[in-house]
């Protein structure tokens, strides 16, 4: 195995770390402005690295340029998506949870 | 590595499940709409790892990226509806 098989290896595993973490943070935080705080940043940098190790295991071709533009564009668009959506449910008119209410 | 391809695409896949409880019965539509975002990027990883699994990756390639488009565009429509429109 070369060394550029065992960083994709590595940067794989930490994506899937991270995407874990994220739908963790997804399914047991107490309403929707902290779920997306876990699902928003945690699913970016997951898809960066994820892709990122894909890149790495492809090499130096036209699929790897393209996988590397798929990871620059969601590490665009996936914030803007992440706050377009936190603003609509503020102006909805949801209310950040507080310590002591119950869980939405 | 196609065992280690493999093995990430089926906890990839058991992950989506998981989400799908968020998506099924959380609580209103906001909640649904962040969890299909979240579902929709991890199906852009699951199919460009199932692209290496059957060797047939430049094809896969191109669906990728046209799934990240349709998610992101998705995502910002329903989110300027609900906000200029509202279910008031």
């Amino acid at each position: 195995m070369t060394v550029m098989k065992l960083l994709s290896v590595l940067f794989i595993l930490g994506g899937l770390f991270f995407f874990l973490t994220a739908t963790i943070g997804l399914l047991r935080f107490p309403d929707f402005f902290t779920r997306l705080h876990a699902t928003g940043k945690g699913d970016t940098l997951a898809v960066f690295l994820s892709l990122l190790g894909l890149a790495c295991y492809e090499g130096f071709s036209l699929t790897g340029l393209k996988i590397v533009i798929i990871a620059v564009f969601m590490f665009i668009a996936q914030p803007t998506a992440t706050h377009a959506i936190s603003k609509a449910g503020m102006r909805y008119g949801l209310k950040p949870w507080k310590k002591g209410d119950e869980v939405q | 590595m196609n065992g280690f391809f493999l093995a990430v695409g089926l906890v990839l896949c058991v992950l989506v499940l998981l989400v799908l409880y968020r998506v099924v019965f959380g609580p209103g539509v906001f909640n649904r709409i962040a969890a299909i975002s979240a579902v929709g990027t991890k199906t852009l990883v699951i199919l460009l790892i199932f692209g290496y699994l059957y060797g047939r990756v430049e094809m896969f390639i191109d669906i990728s990226m046209v799934y990240a488009l349709l998610n992101f565009i998705g995502c910002v429509a329903a989110a300027k509806y609900l906000e200029t429109e509202g279910l008031h």
